[in-house]
């Protein structure tokens, strides 16, 4: 029995281009701040505070809404989600809310991804983070307090909840790789930064009672989460054991999903409209100051690499996956306008060296590399002063030396041997190390890209490749 | 020297200013004032001597340097009531559990007054939350009427009303969620208005119920709360259901030939002595000139069981914040789990409080949300629309404040249904958010009776000059001898 699998996700983006928190004017940047210092009488709940609204975060979360093909209603309006909780300095959090027609900033939206797979976006709201549970001991269970630092409550998130259409986890694991992008080059969300970007994800197979998974905390691991409970759900079925409806914890050292300890399935959030934050008309007002602060989006850059820089569509989309990258890319063609050669460079050996684990600052802090180094690289290719596999190598220098790539090849003698007396020498030694191979390559082709080989092998590769390759063809000929 | 503390706010000022008397000399004796009589009234939950006194200095340090910045409200003593808050000064709303709390800012009404040289004496008693018709339900006790100290002085804002009336000081602020500066203003015979939804900001109001409640003035005079109302009125950056434009109010009653409709429904339902001097009230508007009639209004009907369940829900979640974890009172968490510790906290709720979070999380629960709380925000727009449409006819309607007289302290506080009755006459400008005063307009076995007068939205200055009037042609006692 094939069975179906459905998955749904809530996306948690803060919205970290904010100076300030979504209701009032405490820094939005919480991070590395002593606990309760970032606080004032509207996030931390005072009898008698009201909420404020911060303008900016309904641009941005319009901005992210049209991204997603939303619609965006002429009127938004704000919802209170009562629950107890002691993270939340009110019980209740400020939110949004469809059921009783539609208010959030965004509904009904659609995304394309990974080429013509397509997203169905339930709806985007805004909504406020609550404060952090701080425990002493990693394990939960062995603590006898629990630490409230209200320091990140109130700041503006965008919650992203798509349609269960899921079926396969990396499906899921690219969607949010483009998420990621959008709201990145919306400028709306640093996702490096540790707990900026969260994931709920409910799965159910079979048409069977849905399981939310939470905890997740960085989409990477996410595709994980997801496979392991998939599993774990169709594992039960085959052997007929009941599937509850429950919320599960995503275990990140054990790779484990683990039952929650409250049932936060049955909970009655008790919404109703929040009534200190009268309805907000938007209309095409709104609508058209959107468009005209709109940054350019993942799709439209990349048709743009694909047509001006005649990228290829893999390429263009690697390098649009991650904005930085992409950035980092249009500075060096700005440079240097090379787009192919730099692209490739980038694409092919640039990345291999970075490692995206990294939470804090630039994907490229740790690598002594800037755009100049790329275009200087493309150059030297370019005009044929060094092969690839030299680029590559000089790469692997610069990223740890920061010295310019002319240089270094100069220095080290690492540019193209073109002068043909030199690579006559070498083919030359090569001719009487390997006669029965010239003997072959006179009737055979392929042997004469053997003795190319040899040849390159012993000029460690920087020999120029062509001019090698005519003098072993017409030192074949001569000797016939 | 004559009681300076039986003064009006305009002779406060004047005096203060032409260096009749100081403002030392006047809060001094309000403050002894209060210290002889608040006993028998229990008005105060908080007299603050110390600020009092000091600001009342720098008032007349500014009047002896001849400083030019001295302001409209300068020397007059103000009480205010304790679910509005305070910096520096405990804002308890007579509850358990905010017995502890001392609000770092001040509320937006409370920073304009301070700003305009009003000096505030002291925190006002109150229902818990704001959450009564009598002020029974207080921590601190019952705050007693002074015209008779065996019964109840209204409420919520009953110490509000009481300290006015009994001259512990010259005004006071309030909150009218349903009618709880009103009621308490018409039990006391003194002046309180209900201004227009977003007229007054309400940072620093303790929520009880946000869609229905303002912030608004007691006085002895229509010239007391005209005062106070220029001070605190406006929009506020605080608060975003402050409206953009409110007009200022002045004592000069322009506008003749006001069409006034005499609400049929609510002075038929009172007590007769009422409904006797509400068309006695009607018969000083038509000797000046007035247009009365009869009216009828059908929505009346729902409106109590509209304000209740709107009002509870809201309270609901706005009380839900009382954790006892960032402030609130001594109870030590040590040894309680989470859980454990949180009931134990919210046990401190008084019983009516208690009721109507409970009530209020019901209506909005899964399955009744459209049952009560949607259908009550239905029969909210179908009140509004009949208002609008009787606000063609007439520039005010009256009626009644409270359809019974004050009664004995303690009849009513076991009937929770009987308690809730009594709010018919006020709910109404609560749910529309319309302007309503509450003026004296005589006495039945020395209790007072209050008159009632409504307008639409804004229209607060024909409210200020029908009453204005009134008063003038009437010249009812405001305050008894105690």
């Amino acid at each position: 029995m094939v069975l179906t699998v459905n998955i749904g996700l809530e996306i948690h983006c803060q919205i970290t281009a904010l100076q300030s928190k979504l209701f009032c004017s405490c820094y939005s940047d919480y991070r590395d701040k002593n606990p309760n210092n970032n606080v004032c009488p509207i996030c931390s709940g005072l009898p008698g505070s009201l909420p404020l609204l911060n303008q900016r975060a309904v641009e941005l979360a319009g901005m992210v809404s049209l991204a997603l093909g939303c619609k965006v209603p002429d009127n938004i309006m704000f919802y209170r989600k009562n629950y107890f909780y002691p993270d939340l300095p009110k019980n209740f959090q400020v939110t949004q809310y469809n059921s009783y027609g539609i208010t959030s900033i965004g509904a009904e939206g659609k995304l394309e991804y990974d080429e013509s797979k397509k997203a169905m976006i339930r709806r985007v709201q805004l909504e406020e983070d609550p404060g952090r549970l701080v425990y002493e001991n990693s394990d939960i269970d062995t603590n006898f307090y629990t630490l409230i630092d209200y320091n990140r409550a109130g700041v503006a998130l965008i919650e992203i909840v798509t349609e269960p259409d899921f079926t396969d986890p990396k499906d899921v694991r690219i969607f949010l790789n483009k998420i990621s992008s959008i709201v990145q080059h919306l400028g709306v969300c640093d996702t490096k930064l540790e707990g900026s970007v969260r994931c709920d994800a409910n799965v159910s197979i079979g048409s069977k009672k849905k399981v939310e998974i939470k905890n997740v905390n960085s989409f990477r691991e996410v595709e994980k989460a997801l496979a392991y409970e998939i599993t774990r759900q169709k594992t039960m079925s085959i052997h007929d054991i009941e599937i509850k409806a429950e919320t599960r914890h995503w275990d990140d050292l054990r790779k484990i999903t683990k039952q929650a300890r409250t049932k936060e399935a049955e909970q009655d959030y008790r919404y109703f409209p929040e009534p200190d934050i009268p309805t907000i008309a938007l209309g095409n007002e709104f609508l058209s100051l959107l468009k005209t602060i709109m940054p350019e989006l993942p799709d439209e850059r990349k048709n743009r690499f694909i047509t001006d820089y005649q990228l290829s569509e893999h390429i263009a989309q690697v390098l649009i996956d991650n904005k930085e990258v992409s950035d980092f890319f249009e500075l060096a063609v700005n440079i240097y306008p090379s787009p192919k050669e730099i692209a490739n460079s980038i694409v092919t050996d640039l990345l291999a060296f970075i490692d995206d684990s990294n939470q804090k600052g630039s994907i490229f802090s740790g690598l002594k590399i800037e755009a100049k180094h790329i275009a200087d690289l493309a150059k030297l290719v370019d005009e044929n002063t060094i092969n690839r596999s030299t680029a590559k190598m000089i790469l692997r220098q610069i990223i740890k030396t920061g010295e310019l790539p002319s240089q270094l090849a100069r220095k080290t003698n690492a540019s193209k041997i073109d002068d043909a007396g030199v690579i006559s020498e070498a083919i030359e030694s090569i001719f009487l190390r390997e006669k029965s191979a010239v003997i072959d390559a006179k009737n055979n082709a392929n042997a004469a890209n053997f003795l190319l080989g040899k040849v390159m092998q012993l000029t460690k590769g920087r020999a120029d490749p062509k001019i090698a390759f005519n003098l072993i063809t017409r030192k074949l000929t001569e000797s016939n | 020297m004559a009681n300076l503390f039986s003064l009006t706010s305009e002779q406060i000022t004047l005096g203060i200013k032409n260096g009749d008397f100081s403002a030392e000399e006047y809060i001094c004796q309000i403050l002894d004032r209060i210290e002889k009589i608040d006993v028998k009234i229990n008005a105060f939950i908080t007299v603050d001597k110390k600020g009092a006194l000091e600001k009342a200095r720098l008032i007349d340090r500014k009047i002896r340097n001849r400083e030019q910045n001295i302001g409209p409200l300068a020397g007059v003593a103000v009480g205010i009531k304790d679910n509005i808050c305070t910096n520096g000064l405990k804002t308890t709303c007579a509850s358990k559990m905010l017995n502890d709390f001392v609000s770092p800012y001040d509320a937006t009404s409370v920073k304009r007054l301070q700003e305009s040289d009003a000096i505030v004496v002291g925190k006002l008693n109150l229902d818990e939350f704001a959450m009564g018709s009598t002020t029974e339900f207080s921590k601190n006790g019952p705050t007693h009427n002074p015209w008779n100290i065996d019964y109840v002085a209204g409420g919520s804002s009953g110490g509000s009303a009481a300290s006015v009336a009994a001259l512990e000081c010259a005004i006071s602020l309030g909150s009218d969620t349903g009618g709880s500066i009103r009621c308490p203003a018409s039990f006391c015979s003194v002046v309180g208005l209900k201004p227009t939804y977003g007229s007054v900001s309400r940072y620093g109001l303790i929520s009880y119920a946000n869609s229905l409640e303002q912030i608004g003035p007691i006085g002895k005079t229509v010239s007391d709360v005209v005062m106070v109302m220029n001070v605190i009125s406006g929009k506020d950056g605080e608060d975003h259901t402050t409206l953009e434009r409110v007009p200022k109010y002045t004592l000069n009653p322009s506008k003749k030939n006001i069409r006034v409709g005499l609400v049929k429904e609510l002075v038929e339902g009172a007590d007769p002595a009422i409904s006797k001097c509400i068309y006695y009230a009607m018969d000083v508007f038509s000797r000046l000139d007035f247009k009365c009639e009869e009216t009828s209004m059908n929505s009346i009907r729902y409106s109590l069981a509209s304000y209740y369940t709107i009002a509870m829900a809201e309270a609901s979640s706005n009380l839900a914040r009382y954790d006892n974890i960032r402030y609130g009172f001594d109870l030590n968490p040590d040894g309680y789990e989470w859980n454990m510790y949180f009931s134990k906290v919210r046990s401190n709720f008084g019983q009516e409080v208690k009721r109507r979070i409970i009530i209020g999380s019901y209506v909005l629960s899964a399955g009744y949300y459209g049952k009560y709380y949607l259908k009550a925000q239905k029969l909210r727009s179908l009140l509004k629309q009949e208002l609008k449409s009787l606000f063609k006819k007439f520039d005010i309607l009256i009626a009644p404040t409270m359809p019974l007289l004050p009664f004995k302290i303690g009849d009513k506080i076991d009937d929770p249904l009987k308690m809730y009755l009594i709010d018919i006459d006020t709910v109404i400008a609560n749910l529309s958010g319309i302007p309503a005063i509450s003026i004296p307009a005589g006495f039945n076995n020395n209790l007072p009776i209050g008159l009632q007068i409504m307008a639409n939205e804004l229209q607060e200055q024909t409210i200020l000059d029908a009453a204005l009037l009134f008063e003038r042609a009437t010249n009812i006692q405001r305050s008894p001898e105690l």
